[in-house]
């Protein structure tokens, strides 16, 4: 039992690469924590937000272009009422 | 004699002008009476996007009769989205702003917030870029 616990101590104390492994253990340790932290709460919440969701169709769209095609899209509703 | 001339002139003209207007109204063709009905009775809205949804849950036939309507809308966009050298998106987002201003008071459109809205005789809502 005190030979395991004085020969990890050791490896970790003098590893050249501690450093990595060190690292490397901390990531482990964090995912533990967080894969742990679900675990206990069962699954994860989301709350839907009290606002009202405001749906940015084709957020990449610009107004100028919006504008340059007003006119022409008029004339197409106009053009096909039949389906406007 | 010259006065007869210029009537049969204007006369001709006349019924040209008459056969123009009703080829013209012929060409544009109204809205099928079942596309209309629906409109008017809000089972149907026009959405941001330039395309027609269903409000609710709509008939098999209404489901067919939208996307019929929306394939055609489609293909016109498409086409005078490439003749404006615009994408089919840009050009169908222009067209769905003005089709929502457009619609009659008592018909459907869907507001910035996806939600369905009754048109009333104020301004619709709309996505804050249309024009």
């Amino acid at each position: 039992m005190i030979r395991e616990k004085l020969t990890l101590a050791c490896a970790a104390a003098t590893s050249p690469k501690m450093d990595l492994g060190h690292s490397k253990r901390t990531t482990g340790a964090l995912l533990a924590l967080i894969i742990g932290s679900s675990a206990v709460t069962g699954c994860i919440q989301v709350n839907a937000p009290e606002d009202a969701i405001v749906i940015e169709l084709n957020i990449n769209i610009r107004q100028e272009v919006i504008y340059r095609l007003a006119e022409d899209a008029g004339n197409t509703i106009d053009e096909n009422a039949d389906i406007f | 004699m010259k006065k007869s001339v210029l009537r049969n002139v204007s006369l001709a003209l006349g019924t040209a002008a008459l056969a123009l207007g009703g080829f013209a109204t012929a060409a544009q063709a109204q809205r099928d009476p079942a596309y209309a009905a629906a409109r008017a009775s809000g089972q149907i809205g026009e959405k941001m996007d330039g395309y027609l949804g269903i409000v609710g849950a709509g008939s098999s036939q209404l489901q067919a009769m939208v996307s019929d309507i929306n394939i055609k809308r489609r293909a016109v966009y498409a086409q005078k989205a490439q003749a404006a050298n615009a994408t089919l998106e840009e050009y169908s987002l222009t067209a769905g702003c003005l089709a929502i201003a457009r619609t009659a008071p008592g018909e459907k459109y869907q507001a910035p917030d996806g939600s369905w809205q009754t048109r009333t005789s104020a301004p619709p809502l709309r996505d804050s870029r249309c024009p």
